[in-house]
């Protein structure tokens, strides 16, 4: 830790750590930010080679920037870089995208919403919202009645250009713009409503016959501004809004925020609430990846196998539905424990359905991973290199089909998962094929971890008790959680209110529909479906 | 066994004889009765066809199907009919218009003409060609036309990459389904299908043909399968990356022009597989079990036909409903780097056979 201190105050004169922070922090002056993060990324005993997020936030008098790093070959080694700008009329920072391909899509938000603008930026765009939106909605002075909802019909702009910023020798800031596609491409558009695009997500994809040439994915049709909203909610209200990221992960995504509260009261919560949350984390994961897996074989054609994960995912519903009111949404977490006690059918009938979903796995590979047409598919396409997946921050599992140890679980234990043996599922090859085994594999792991814990749910209460309103106490609180697409990071930034000052959720499935381009280009567009299908990004996930 | 010719030949007597008319009104009147049947066979094989295909379906994916609209949902079918009747056609701007208005009939003319052709029962039999099998190859490829038009004049590019497959496709394909019907044209020595079915009296090529038949049986299968556009060689239409391929812009009847001929499609491809493998209205013969054909020839040559078809494309769902869809460069290697060099060879080594 001291040596790492060292290394970056040799680096980056400017650099100041902070005292009494989860994660290593450190603030450093803007100008030497891009020399710091080269640094960061290029030396090889620092090697930070995964940038998991760039928090945006409003300071008051300054515009601020987090990168939130880790080392994946450091043993996962964190490390929060804090720089800001003064300049609010202006603002301008480096560009790190270079150096993290995940960055780019990052820095894009964060020019949407605070309007910072990063030089050398190969695509500045707005990210979700429209390109003539006025002001910049996360600014704490953004008047919210600065972009009125007209009863006219807008007309269409195609955004075929984009702007790039650049330096030039004299050190100043030279604009120029670029077309993202060329006169003659044969460009396609695949979205907003499509059957396949697992959402309202708009592909516009250049082809050359049936080989995609180049894809430019376009976010936004379903923004809703939850983190907008989250700074005027309530801690327990903003739960609710949680759920409604990665519909197929709620019951996670909820338990992540809880975690990251009750870390910030200091609160315990009863050992019982801890088992039954992580019976629910993972049942709903074994729902996700069905879905996953039946949507899947549904993109490449193959109906049965849709309907069959569709019957087995709604024996976890009924489960829920029994125990918590609620099927997709369980509304099931509260801070400091649950809504209620589980049903008394619970354990009998989570125990019913384990060696259910073992024989119907079974089946699946009968019918589907062992048919001569999938196979061929989905060993012939979709390759991703365990580099571009870090660069890119692919996690969860298909992250880890690309041989990447990044789950969460077994990096950061949260919830009752350092009380269980299970394994880590990982594959070398990083394939279309990869990604749609693993999944199958974790619901395997996945059940022997509620077969672990079901039977020895202590007794108990099943919440702690909390005040009646929640205020957090000043400061930055980061939870990460696996969900059911990955690295699940909430970011709560609280000045001791009882609404927080910025919430931050990153979203796993941003990062997947990214790492489209590099697994897509050169191949089939029947392949862009069924990769998709295997990266599995739900898209409200992505349009908060 | 039931001869048809007694039904026809008294329709023909009734005409000339008893109502006196001359060669020109008999044959007029003739002409008009065998379409109008063969129109009301048309849509009523299609509505069997996708009734069954809904229960059957339903069937392999554990679930119900169609049961709320009469018992067992025997009504849903004509209600879904009397809905795509009434609804409306969205004419598209920018479109080709004549040609996107044609599309269609080319696709129906095309599986029509061929339905003609076909030996449905003993003595049922609108028109016997002496190159009967030509000219089922013939017309049945019409149907392309209007896949390719209809893709080329909606001016939508899912539209037309689908027509671009569906040429690629049926065209390639079409190559393997001649060669493997040509092999059976040896063995029978005839192209007329009445003849073709009379020669499998005494036991049906399958049986008859050995591994040549075997083999010339699963490609015009595969291949047949594939001119229909269904699954898994439903590219044309890959509902999951083209949304409906070259049909997306259609709609109400126009719509249900394709969709019935993609059922009806499938039949002609079965009953065709039916009448050059499987005997056509053949009954099942054993030579040597005289006790055993008679009792065999008690069943209506119809409902072997029929059976027979059924039987043909039960496979042709089991498959669609078991299998995932094919990428195009997949779907074209099958066809040219497999099917047609074993079909060559299949069509070589029993031209052998038959002279030696």
């Amino acid at each position: 830790m001291e040596n790492l201190k060292e290394k970056i105050q040799a680096i980056a004169p400017s650099a100041v750590f902070e005292e009494n922070t989860q994660v290593l922090t450190v603030d450093v002056d803007k100008n030497e930010l891009h020399q710091l993060a080269e640094n960061l990324k290029n030396d090889e005993s620092l090697a930070f080679d995964y940038l998991q997020d760039i928090i945006g936030l409003d300071l008051g008098d300054a515009l601020g920037v987090n990168y939130r790093l880790f080392s994946t070959k450091n043993n996962n080694q964190a490390l929060v870089v804090k720089t800001k700008t003064d300049d609010r009329e202006n603002p301008t920072l480096h560009s790190v995208s270079n150096l993290w391909q995940s960055a780019n899509l990052y820095e894009r938000e964060v020019y949407d919403f605070l309007g910072i603008k990063f030089i050398g930026h190969p695509d500045l765009r707005r990210l979700f919202l429209r390109p003539d939106w006025k002001g910049f909605p996360l600014r704490k002075d953004y008047d919210i009645e600065s972009n009125p909802v007209t009863l006219k019909n807008e007309s269409v702009e195609e955004f075929e250009g984009s702007e790039k910023l650049e330096l030039d020798s004299n050190g100043h800031i030279k604009e120029s713009n670029f077309q993202l596609f060329d006169d003659k491409d044969y460009v396609v558009s695949f979205g907003p409503q499509h059957p396949s695009t697992h959402g309202v997500l708009q592909l516009r994809v250049s082809l050359n016959g049936e080989t995609v040439k180049h894809i430019d994915p376009n976010f936004g049709y379903i923004h809703r501004g939850i983190e907008k909203m989250c700074e005027s909610y309530t801690y327990p209200k903003i739960l609710h809004l949680c759920e409604r990221l990665d519909y197929l992960s709620a019951a996670i995504n909820r338990h992540g925020f809880c975690l990251c509260v009750e870390k910030a009261l200091e609160l315990e919560v009863p050992e019982r609430a801890v088992y039954v949350r992580t019976i629910f984390d993972e049942l709903t994961r074994i729902a996700s990846h069905l879905l996953g897996w039946a949507s899947m074989a549904n993109d490449m054609g193959a109906i049965t196998a849709f309907i069959y994960g569709m019957r087995d995912r709604e024996k976890i519903m009924d489960i829920f539905e029994e125990t918590a009111g609620g099927r997709l949404f369980t509304n099931y977490s509260v801070i400091g424990g649950l809504m209620q006690d589980i049903h008394p059918n619970f354990q009998k009938r989570v125990k019913e359905f384990i060696p259910y979903m073992r024989k119907m796995l079974k089946e699946y590979h009968t019918l589907f991973t062992n048919n001569p047409i999938a196979k061929q598919r989905m060993l012939s396409a979709g390759w991703l290199k365990i580099d571009d997946a870090i660069s890119y921050g692919v996690t969860g599992p298909s992250g880890r089909a690309s041989n990447w140890h990044n789950d969460i679980r077994k990096i950061e234990p949260y919830a009752a998962y350092n009380k269980v043996n299970f394994n880590e599922i990982t594959r070398e090859n990083g394939g279309s094929f990869d990604r749609y085994m693993v999944r199958l594999d974790e619901i395997l792991e996945s059940l022997s971890i509620i077969e672990q814990l079901i039977d020895n749910i202590p007794d108990g209460d099943y919440k702690a008790k909390t005040k009646p309103i929640i205020k957090l106490p000043e400061g930055e609180f980061y939870q990460r959680v696996e969900n059911a697409r990955g690295d699940f990071n909430i970011y709560i930034n609280s000045k001791g209110d009882k609404t927080p000052y910025r919430v931050k959720f990153r979203s796993p499935s941003e990062t997947l529909v990214s790492a489209l381009e590099p697994t897509v280009k050169g191949e089939k567009i029947a392949d862009l479906i069924m990769i998709g299908g295997s990266l599995d990004y739900v898209i409200p996930c992505i349009d908060r | 066994m039931f001869d048809f010719k007694i039904v026809t030949s008294w329709i023909d007597n009734l005409l000339r004889v008893d109502l006196g008319l001359d060669n020109f009104w008999t044959l007029a009147i003739e002409f008009i009765l065998v379409g109008v049947a063969l129109l009301a066979a048309y849509a009523l094989i299609a509505l069997v066809l996708i009734y069954a295909e809904r229960k059957i379906c339903a069937f392999f994916q554990c679930r119900i199907g169609p049961d709320r609209v009469g018992k067992w949902g025997l009504i849903q079918v004509i209600a879904d009919m009397i809905k795509i009747l009434t609804k409306e056609i969205i004419p598209i701007k920018r479109s080709e218009k004549l040609l996107f208005f044609l599309a269609p009939f080319f696709v129906i003319i095309g599986s029509f003409l061929t339905f003609g052709a076909l030996p449905f029962a003993k003595g049922l039999h609108a028109i016997d060609f002496n190159i009967g099998v030509l000219y089922i190859l013939a017309v049945s490829s019409l149907g392309v036309i209007g896949i390719v038009l209809a893709g080329w004049s909606s001016n939508n590019k899912y539209s037309l990459i689908g027509a671009m497959r569906a040429g690629a496709q049926l065209i390639s394909y079409e190559i393997s389904a001649g060669l493997a019907l040509m092999t059976m044209v040896v063995l029978a020595g005839s192209m007329q299908l009445s003849t073709i079915v009379e020669s499998q009296a005494d036991g049906w090529f399958i049986f008859k043909g050995g591994i040549f038949a075997l083999v010339a049986f699963v490609i015009y299968l595969i291949a047949g399968h594939a001119e229909t556009n269904r699954g898994p060689f439903d590219l044309p239409e890959s509902e999951s990356e083209l949304t409906a391929g070259y049909h997306t812009e259609y709609s109400g009847i126009m719509f249900g022009f394709y969709y019935v001929a993609e059922y009806t499609n499938l039949f002609i491809i079965s009953a065709i597989a039916t009448t050059m493998f499987l005997g056509g209205w053949m009954p099942l013969h054993i030579p040597g079990l005289d006790g055993f054909n008679q009792v065999m020839d008690y069943i209506p040559s119809a409902v072997w036909f029929f059976g027979k078809c059924a039987f043909c494309i039960f496979l042709a769902l089991w498959v669609r409903w078991s299998y995932p869809r094919l990428r195009i460069d997949q779907l074209l290697k099958l066809e040219w780097k497999i099917l047609m060099p074993i079909s060559l060879i299949n069509i070589a080594a029993v031209a052998v056979a038959v002279t030696i």
